[in-house]
């Protein structure tokens, strides 16, 4: 766990986000804060505004109006490179690995972002020791030592999961922002993926975006609602069950 | 450091060393020519293999490069080689932070398009004002030296120096490629998105890559000149661009050697079809001969002729799958 001094507990807070495509109101005034040490998942149906979310959170398209803050500094003007370098990592819904990569080469070359020296051209990049090292260690804490040399296009579907989850760590980040890490997976990779989030809580404030009702009323310590880009609700998971709003708009559907 | 892919350069490099003990005039001349043609696809490789970047304007570097060489020699003595070639490479890899700079903001065929349109500026310029003889062209008076030991005139010395020019590019870019920076550019060529997320500003990469791809492509167009004492608008055409982009495909993308590999063969290619000796009356139809034989190659060999060893095994061994996910794992 690191030291939590001098950093605040909400590591990122989304205040008012809005973002229009053309008439269409995708997200409405969206606020939500992440904190250290704790899983925040975002539920909703399909096109309830989840993924733009993310991708506004990431840095990855602007928010039409809002204020993203990482770290309690204003980063609504940061591209989403900066931003992560800032210590903002974030996975893909669909595999977004380096297929053609082996394993360890996926994990270093994300751990390459924190020292990327592009002018040390002499240097071999398989000998840069600190992402080495970090990819070591990322890929050891998502269970993938054994396949370092693997490339990462002949992983398994639940394997190339957890590289997403590697690759992110990779970048050390604090906090995370999981676009469905379970999506496709088996029941024995998504309980492994349930421990390997458990244990990633300590150190980092995560976002889960999950259509998994199970696994997120299991490992969430704060659930927020979304219903056509409006939040209609954000608390624990047992008031978020018991709430009627919620059943109507989402939970009774099953 | 002694593994398969560097002793085919290292092989290469001493065939080439020692050919010129073996070869009349034409062999030399037409051998520098290739080396040069080599360079500049290996230039090309950088941007297209490398990175993921299909620039379709490369000719206009390379014209550059060697109007460089032409219009900053001095008419009347022997240049020295020690400026005249860094401001030659130079010259191009300016206009190519020019180019690169306004054309990376574009994507894909926006930016095949866009490269293309920046050639063909350069192109016109060269053509339709008096500023390198129009299309006439220009020629080079005095060739450069460096001191004595070295004078380009002679065309021993020059396919030594063009030989050099290959080994130090060859060498150059190896290392670059597996370098932070080579590995982020493939980073970018096989994932841009993924880059950026992670923490890669991938603006500056691209451009850092194609700046010294401009400068390598100028170098080569210096040597050109050198070797021809004449240039013309024709080396910034498009079909020049196209041609150094086939080659590459011929050779295997994704691979310095498939350049080198490509450069021969294209130009080889070329001599056999425009052969009459052969051909007969034929020959003069030379370039429907060369354009079937590399839409074959492109059909029957989808990696290039570098990926054809790779090719057999995998079908004697019958992995093909296999060996098609295994392609590049580093």
């Amino acid at each position: 766990m690191k030291s939590s001094e001098n950093v605040p507990d909400v590591l990122l807070r989304g205040q008012e986000i809005s973002r229009r495509w053309g008439g269409l109101l995708a997200l409405d005034k969206v606020s939500l804060s992440l904190e250290r040490g704790a899983v925040h998942a975002v539920i909703g149906t399909n096109g309830a505004g989840k993924s733009t979310l993310i991708n506004i959170l990431s840095g990855e398209i602007e928010p039409s109006s809002g204020r993203v803050e990482l770290m309690g500094q204003d980063v609504t003007g940061w591209t989403q490179p900066r931003r992560a370098r800032a210590g903002l990592g974030r996975s893909y819904q669909r595999n977004t690995i380096y297929p053609s990569f082996s394993v360890l080469e996926n994990c270093r070359l994300a751990a390459q972002a924190a020292s990327q020296k592009p002018w040390l051209f002499w240097q071999d990049a398989r000998r840069c020791e600190a992402s080495l090292a970090a990819a070591h260690a990322a890929a050891e804490r998502s269970g993938l030592s054994p396949l370092l040399d693997r490339a990462a296009g002949l992983l398994s579907h639940g394997q190339k999961r957890q590289l997403e989850i590697a690759m992110c760590l990779a970048t050390a980040p604090d906090v995370l922002l999981l676009d469905e890490p379970l999506a496709g997976m088996g029941a024995e990779e998504t309980e492994r993926m349930l421990a390997l989030l458990a244990e990633l809580k300590k150190g980092h404030a995560i976002l889960l975006v999950e259509h998994d009702m199970d696994a997120i009323f299991r490992i969430a310590d704060c659930i927020t609602v979304m219903v056509n880009g409006c939040v209609i609700a954000t608390d624990t998971p047992a008031a978020i069950r018991s709430n009627p709003l919620v059943q109507a708009a989402y939970l009774g559907e099953h | 450091m002694f593994n398969s892919k560097n002793l085919f350069a290292i092989a290469s490099f001493v065939a080439l060393a020692l050919y010129p003990l073996v070869s009349g005039s034409y062999g030399i001349d037409l051998v520098t020519k290739i080396m040069i043609f080599a360079v500049f696809a290996l230039s090309l490789e950088l941007l297209v293999g490398t990175t993921g970047l299909v620039c379709f304007g490369h000719a206009a570097f390379f014209g550059i490069g060697a109007y460089a060489a032409v219009l900053l020699a001095s008419p009347t003595d022997a240049s020295s080689l020690a400026w005249l070639l860094p401001a030659s490479v130079l010259a191009a890899s300016g206009y190519a932070l020019l180019v690169g700079a306004l054309s990376l903001r574009t994507k894909g065929v926006y930016f095949i398009m866009v490269t293309l349109a920046f050639a063909q500026m350069a192109y016109y310029v060269v053509h339709d004002t008096p500023l390198g003889g129009g299309t006439d062209g220009i020629y080079l008076m005095v060739k450069p030296t460096l001191g004595t030991w070295l004078e380009l005139d002679n065309a021993h010395v020059l396919y030594a120096f063009t030989l050099a020019t290959l080994v130090a590019v060859f060498g150059f870019l190896a290392l670059l490629l597996r370098s932070r920076f080579g590995r982020a550019l493939s980073g970018i060529r096989v994932n841009e998105q993924r880059m950026r997320a992670t923490g890669f500003s991938t603006y500056p990469y691209k451009l850092a890559a194609f700046v010294i791809s401009g400068g390598i492509a100028g170098l080569a167009g210096f040597l050109f000149a050198v070797k021809d004492g004449y240039v013309n608008p024709e080396m910034m055409s498009w079909h020049l661009s196209g041609a150094v982009l086939i080659m590459i495909i011929l050779g295997g993308l994704g691979d310095l050697r498939g350049a080198l590999i490509g450069a021969f063969a294209f130009a080889l290619l070329q001599e056999f079809f425009k052969s009459e000796a052969i051909f007969g009356a034929f020959a003069k139809h030379w370039n429907m001969g060369l354009g079937l034989t590399i839409i074959a190659s492109v059909v029957f060999l989808p990696r290039g002729l570098v990926g054809l060893p790779g090719q057999i095994k995998a079908r004697l061994t019958g992995r093909r799958g296999e060996e098609g996910a295994r392609h590049e794992v580093v």
